[in-house]
């Protein structure tokens, strides 16, 4: 049975049906056509889909989709204002933070979470917050770089 | 919602639990209540529960605390927040097929394969200042699964142990209490003598699995270590 939902998404209203027990990743992408958001284990395990609830990372694949009535849900495809990159991706493309690019959404969105709380974090701080992320190819330390420029908005390398 | 992806024919009814009651968190002097519903990531932002907070901070990634509930912990394998509540000699309110019902976590623990059950909430006697310890072993820093968790409180009068709580979780298919180390404690002081006894029946009762993270040997063979380590330090404080 389909379920009618609504949320906002990169801060427009969308309306939508879900079948029970939908997650929201299947949701985002299958639905409402949002496929900037990407799916690697379905599990909660890899952080490839994370996306922000109300300012709050989450892992779309493990969300019942049906939960996310009346919030607001932020993904990647968010992040750019008309031709300008967010200072996340500019530091990305600057690292060399994308290799093959497909943990690179789960990545920007968990150091938006924590940049939205804390936007001058340490080196473990950041460690921390991309903990649940994987990345199999680009390597982690330009991923690390990229968020600390980022916040810093400089090359400044902080301990 | 892993088994729902996974299309586990076995689930036939999702309960989407949005009572506000489950996410209720009530901290007194002496008693904690936690709703079933209740994140690590709100026990994280409350302050009043500054001593379960290494414990919340043990569990997954951030992303995974904002959806990772006390409720689930109890059936998680690992449950490192299970454990504590163990240590913590928790009681568990829960509706099953039969109505409301509450039992002590210990016994809720040994029969939870037996039957659905919905995880009202959680209650607990506050411990002391620092009278909590808790340990997590892992492979992978900041975020792995554990290859073992030690829980304990120690309550102490005139310097002795008095009613010792131990549990641990990666050490049988669930979180289990340590009940022949407790009874070792008891009277003890907390020194490398006092202890001693309690170390060599530190594995009593356990049933450790050999898997990808670890093998039973070696969760045998480093569990007193950490155990003597976590009951040393908890002395020095």
């Amino acid at each position: 049975m389909k379920t009618p939902i609504q949320f906002r998404l990169n801060g427009e209203d969308v309306a939508t049906f879900a079948d029970g027990g939908a997650n929201l990743l299947d949701v985002l992408r299958e639905s409402v056509g949002d496929l900037s958001v990407k799916g690697g284990c379905w599990q909660g395990t890899c952080g490839s889909c994370t996306v922000l609830i109300d300012g709050a990372p989450r892992l779309s694949c493990l969300t019942l989709a049906e939960s996310c009535a009346g919030r607001s849900i932020e993904t990647v495809a968010g992040l750019r204002r008309g031709p300008d990159l967010h200072p996340l991706q500019s530091a990305f493309m600057e690292r060399f933070a994308a290799q093959c690019g497909y943990c690179t959404p789960g990545m920007l969105m968990a150091a938006k979470a924590l940049l939205d709380r804390n936007p001058n974090p340490t080196r473990q701080d950041v460690v921390e917050a991309l903990a649940g992320n994987i990345c199999r190819c680009t390597g982690y330390e330009p991923i690390i770089a990229a968020v600390l420029d980022a916040a810093g908005g400089d090359s400044r390398r902080r301990a | 919602m892993r088994a729902v992806n996974e299309a586990d024919p076995a689930i036939e009814t999702i309960v989407r639990s949005t009572d506000p009651s489950f996410l209720n968190i009530a901290v007194s002097s002496g008693r904690v209540e936690l709703g079933g519903g209740v994140t690590m990531a709100a026990i994280l932002a409350e302050r009043e529960l500054a001593f379960l907070h290494p414990v919340a901070r043990a569990v997954g990634s951030p992303a995974l605390r904002e959806a990772a509930t006390v409720g689930g912990n109890l059936f998680a394998i690992r449950g490192d927040f299970a454990t504590a509540l163990l240590a913590l000699d928790a009681t568990v309110m829960f509706a099953g097929g039969f109505g409301q019902r509450e039992l002590s976590l210990d016994e809720f623990m040994s029969r939870r394969e037996r039957g659905a059950a919905l995880v009202s909430a959680v209650a607990f006697k506050r411990p002391p200042d620092a009278a909590l310890r808790f340990a997590k072993v892992t492979r992978i820093h900041p975020e792995g699964m554990s290859v073992l968790s030690i829980a304990v409180q120690l309550p102490l009068t005139s310097g002795r142990v008095t009613g010792a709580r131990i549990a641990y979780a990666g050490m049988a298919p669930m979180p289990l209490r340590a009940k022949a180390a407790e009874r070792a404690l008891e009277g003890r002081t907390l020194d490398a003598a006092g202890i001693a006894p309690a170390l060599a029946v530190a594995a009593d009762g356990t049933s450790p699995a050999d898997d990808a993270i670890a093998s039973a040997w070696w969760r045998r063979e480093i569990l007193p270590i950490h155990l003597r380590r976590l009951l040393l330090g908890a002395n020095q404080a």
